[in-house]
């Protein structure tokens, strides 16, 4: 079997082919190395390869395929991962000048469970600084391309992670997602990116930008690679107290995300995964500030949803036209306190040249942090001074409360919401960077459920003029994942778009 | 102008965990720096606290013998600063919904009234180098291994009135932490850190004055001496008309005075807010109760008994309860039948002394609850006189030993036998022919003499109600008035 023939496959694709002896993961490994190094100089999608640890990796797993072992969830699947995750013996840069050459001493969760289930882990990916950004234009170290259209932004903040896989170079990738930074890629790149429950998947050794909003999940070309991903790194882990207990999971997950689950509603018709759904179509969000092209294709796979037996009826989130405002003062309050580590006294950078402690960490964290960076720390630590606490962080937590009970009202009557992921689709390089408010209203559609800990999933229903595509939302109640992951599957059956790999070629 | 102080005191007490608050590293003394040292406690990215759920058993024990309010609901919260010894640029620390609420400790039979206590991290510690602090140090070194010990902070109302009142709660506070076994209490060591507020204002005005806060104290005495510093230095400003700075105060113990921080270290805006990697603690009733149940008796518990029921006074029950192990070794000295007087006794008077001159803690001596046991048995019997005894429990004190075998081996045994006594009365007397003559003149209290002289040639071993029995007998008879 050619390289090539191994690049843009799902993970069952290149299962049946390992366990028909066609090819083994390190066939898989070395056509993905070369699809990287034929393609990502012109992409920037990764900051770092870990090659040589993924072709060990993949000897490992071949050797105990061939002694008939099992083969585990992703056994032989090349994955990225967005740099704010720790991953030993590597660097993790988070997009920053300050931990430049930082290497951690230990594992995120969401890595450690990528390789407890034999994924291939390729290198890792490029994200705005601290993934503080939309575009992926904040890295203080490249851009990344839209591997649909290169002029095109990936979005942000998992760009790199976004652009690895529509761009082939590996089948799945981890990104984070604080306000949208995994759906709102997800959507510029025509891909499926999910950000689940908050507390779905341990933050360990994941950079904190916001904790309060920070979840890891998956990118992927189809709904079904993406739960399996979602499903290798979910699960309790004792060292993040946010992450939820087994039991609550068992408790409350129903049904639960088990491979079952997903190779039954792979199987099943885009009727039988969507019929009696009760779908809410946010009315906010498919209004002013939604660009029409965005709208249109929204509006026509909401009509399909209700083609394949799901009732879609519009609801109101009241106060969703306040999320922009709460996100920005509860994440950059937190990202101002969570950034106070980098201060050059234990790693990453350090200025040299200071006579004394307060002049080497304003020299340190001045040449060490971006543009974009600054910004928000100033906005988060104006937010929680004295004097300003009541009037702004406290009173976004308030707002971020009325925004969840809105959520929870909605789903009194409806299992799932649909939504634009964002107002527009992707756009050119430079369009926003000088105008950091609209950049932030690109993500004024994903952010509500970041505020109110809710699994929500993008995945690609059409084109806009411009040609690049458009993502819808689905927003899903408390631990219903796996429930919002078979929707998904529903529509992208109904949808029967195969945008990416279209796209793929006529590049 | 008539004015009185309103002094308000804030511990630091670190409590005896095993592992730190937020990782698991362990407390124990650390042979070098950055020993017991772990990406959380270093602060490292991505890494996050879990919260050691034996420190919050501390705190709901600690509340519960303060008599505060165990909070059905607490949280932490980060404080945010820069310090090289500070790794994650905050501390996280409890502000708005501490665990322990309210509380009072009796202080001299009043009842001191505390606002709080609520749980925290502790930060690394600076080692300068060539220089002793960090003025004229040419770098220095963080050693992070007390970063996120775990401590509560108790703070008491602004109840206090004097510095002796002031170190008299914060002897009572140690000795509950002890007795309670949650802090070590040791102040040099650190493990027992206190700070004072302190205002004066004119008696009968109910507003508080002007305070300044008074840190760097490193003893009980310390901290007594810079609060009535304290107080001298703002009666002088009040009653030259100057207004008191709010502001914080540096004990310096050598000089006996306090001198203002510099202020740029104090001028911190700590924004304050919920710490998004910890959920809100929920504690429930239940487990206050399983650990009010675990809770030993409380020294003002101990006081009260030992007056009521064991008929001490209030000073000698005081004193056994000063602190856990001479009251434990009171305890069970009475489990083995020791007289409680007697034992009471013994500790208080010639035990007590022995401490105070060795400067030695009861519990460096080799002394046992048996060792006292048997010895108020071999007196209350006749077998030794006390004033062997008391020899006997200096000797134990120092060396430790069996008393029965002591006495063996010393030779210490009580003689009562009539023969040998009466031979060395009939020398005392035969040798001492003007004094007897005094004695039947009329000076009956030469007695003593007789009885002392005999007893020293007996070197104390002699039997006293039978020396008196015998010089009844062989004393002349004395002349009428
Ligand atoms: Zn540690």
């Amino acid at each position: 079997m050619s390289k090539s023939q191994l690049i843009g496959r799902t993970i069952a694709e290149l299962h049946s082919l390992i366990k028909a002896k066609e090819t083994s993961c390190l066939e898989i490994t070395e056509a993905h190395i070369e699809a990287i190094e034929k393609g990502d100089e012109r992409l920037g999608a990764f900051l770092s390869y870990t090659f040589d640890q993924a072709r060990a990796a993949a000897a490992h797993w071949d050797e105990r395929l061939s002694n008939g072992e099992a083969v585990p969830l992703l056994a032989g699947v090349p994955v990225a991962i967005k740099d704010n995750m720790c991953e030993v013996d590597t660097r993790t840069t988070c997009g920053s000048k300050i931990l430049e050459n930082f290497v951690s001493p230990y594992r995120a969760y969401a890595v450690e469970k990528l390789h407890e289930a034999g994924a291939l882990i390729l290198g890792k990916t490029n994200l705005d600084e601290f993934a503080m950004g939309s575009s992926t234009e904040h890295s203080a170290y490249k851009v990344t391309r839209n591997p649909i259209d290169p002029d095109y932004v990936p979005g942000g903040s998992s760009g790199g992670s976004a652009a690895a896989v529509g761009a082939g170079f590996c089948v799945t990738a981890l990104g984070s997602d604080t306000g949208g930074s995994i759906r709102q890629p997800a959507s510029y790149c025509g891909l499926v990116g999910m950000k689940p429950t908050y507390g779905m998947v341990s933050r360990f050794g994941l950079v904190a930008f916001a904790s309060s909003l920070d979840q890891i999940g998956p990118f992927a070309r189809n709904v079904e690679d993406c739960a399996l991903t979602l499903l290798a790194i979910a699960g309790h882990d004792k060292r993040d107290s946010t992450c939820l207990s087994q039991s609550y999971r068992d408790q409350h997950a129903k049904p639960a995300l088990t491979k079952a689950f997903i190779q039954e509603f792979k199987s099943r018709s885009a009727e039988e995964n969507l019929k009696g759904k009760r779908i809410g179509i946010i009315k906010e969000l498919i209004g002013d500030g939604i660009d029409d092209d965005v709208k249109a294709p929204i509006l026509k796979a909401a009509a399909l949803l209700e083609k394949c037996g799901a009732r879609v009826e519009e609801v109101s989130l009241p106060h969703a036209k306040y999320a922009l405002s709460v996100y920005y003062l509860v994440a950059t309050a937190e990202a101002s306190a969570n950034l106070a580590r980098f201060d050059g006294v234990r790693y990453g950078h350090r200025n040299m040249d200071a006579a004394e402690l307060h002049a080497m960490y304003y020299a340190t964290r001045n040449e060490g942090f971006g543009a974009e960076v600054k910004r928000r720390i100033m906005l988060g630590t104006y937010a929680l001074s004295s004097g300003y606490y009541d009037a702004y962080y406290k009173k976004a937590q308030q707002v971020r409360a009325l925004i969840t009970a809105d959520f929870h009202k909605i789903f009194e009557n409806f299992e799932m919401v649909v939504s634009p992921t964002a107002p527009s689709a992707a756009f050119k390089f430079g369009a926003k960077s000088d105008d950091p408010i609209q950049m932030y209203m690109s993500d004024i559609a994903s952010i509500p459920a970041n505020l109110a800990g809710l699994p929500g999933i993008s995945l690609p229903c059409g084109l806009a003029d411009s040609n690049m595509p458009v993502g819808i939302q689905l927003v899903g109640r408390p631990m219903s994942d796996a429930s919002l992951l078979q929707a998904a599957q529903g529509l992208e059956t109904a949808l029967d778009l195969k945008l990416v790999a279209e796209k793929i070629k006529s590049n | 102008m008539a004015l009185e102080a309103v002094i308000g005191l804030e511990v630091h007490a670190q409590l005896k965990t095993n592992t730190k608050i937020f990782c698991s590293c362990p407390t124990a003394f650390a042979a070098s720096e950055n020993e017991q040292v772990c990406p959380v406690c270093l602060g490292m990215p991505g890494v996050l606290p879990v919260l050691n759920k034996k420190a919050v058993e501390f705190g709901i024990r600690t509340g519960l013998a303060l008599n505060s309010k165990i909070a059905e609901t607490c949280r932490f919260d980060r404080k945010n600063y820069f310090y090289a010894d500070l790794p994650k640029g905050y501390q996280i620390s409890q502000y708005e919904k501490p665990i322990c609420l309210g509380g009072y400790i009796e202080v001299n039979g009043r009842k001191v009234q505390i606002h709080r206590a609520h749980l925290e991290e502790d930060a690394g510690k600076l080692v300068h180098a060539g220089a002793a602090g960090l003025h004229c140090s040419d770098y220095s070194k963080v050693d992070f291994n007390r970063s996120s010990m775990p401590l509560l902070e108790i703070v008491s109302e602004p109840d206090l009135t004097s510095p002796e009142e002031a170190r008299l709660y914060l002897t009572e506070l140690r000795n509950i932490l002890r007795y309670i076994e949650v802090c070590d209490g040791n102040l040099e060591e650190g493990s027992f850190r206190c700070d004072a507020n302190v205002s004066l204002r004119p008696v009968g005005q109910k507003e508080l004055g002007t305070k300044t806060e008074i840190k760097n104290m490193n003893s009980f005495r310390a901290v007594q001496r810079a609060i009535q510093s304290e107080i001298e230095r703002q009666t002088a400003l009040i009653e030259k008309g100057e207004r008191i700075v709010q502001e914080t105060r540096l004990w310096n113990e050598a000089e006996g005075k306090t001198h203002p921080m510099r202020s740029k270290e104090e001028a911190h805006d700590y924004r304050y807010f919920p710490e998004p990697d910890l959920m809100p603690l929920t504690i429930s009733r239940q487990w206050v109760e399983e650990v009010r149940k675990s809770l030993p008796e409380l020294p003002a518990q101990r006081r009260q008994r030992y007056q009521s029921d064991l008929g001490l006074s209030s000073e000698d029950a005081a004193v056994l309860t000063e602190t856990k192990e001479l009251s434990d070794f009171f305890e069970s000295s009475l489990a083995l039948e020791a007289p409680a007087k007697a034992v009471a006794n013994w500790l208080i008077g010639p035990a007590t002394a022995y401490l105070k001159e060795s400067k030695k803690e009861f519990c460096q001596t080799a002394l046992t609850p048996q060792n006292m046991a048997d010895l108020c048995q071999a007196v209350s019997s006749g077998k030794v006189s006390s004033t062997i005894a008391k020899q006997l429990l200096l000797d134990l004190m120092a060396e430790g030993g069996d008393v029965a075998k002591l006495i063996e081996s010393k030779g210490l045994a009580q003689v009562s036998d009539e023969g040998p006594i009466k031979a060395i009365l009939q020398e005392v007397l035969d040798k001492s022919p003007s004094q007897l003559a005094d004695y039947a003149s009329g000076k009956v209290k030469l007695r003593q003499y007789f009885f002392g002289e005999a007893m020293k040639a007996l070197k104390g071993k002699a039997n006293p109600q039978v020396i008196n029995k015998l010089l009844d007998e062989m004393l002349p008879p004395v002349a009428a008035g």
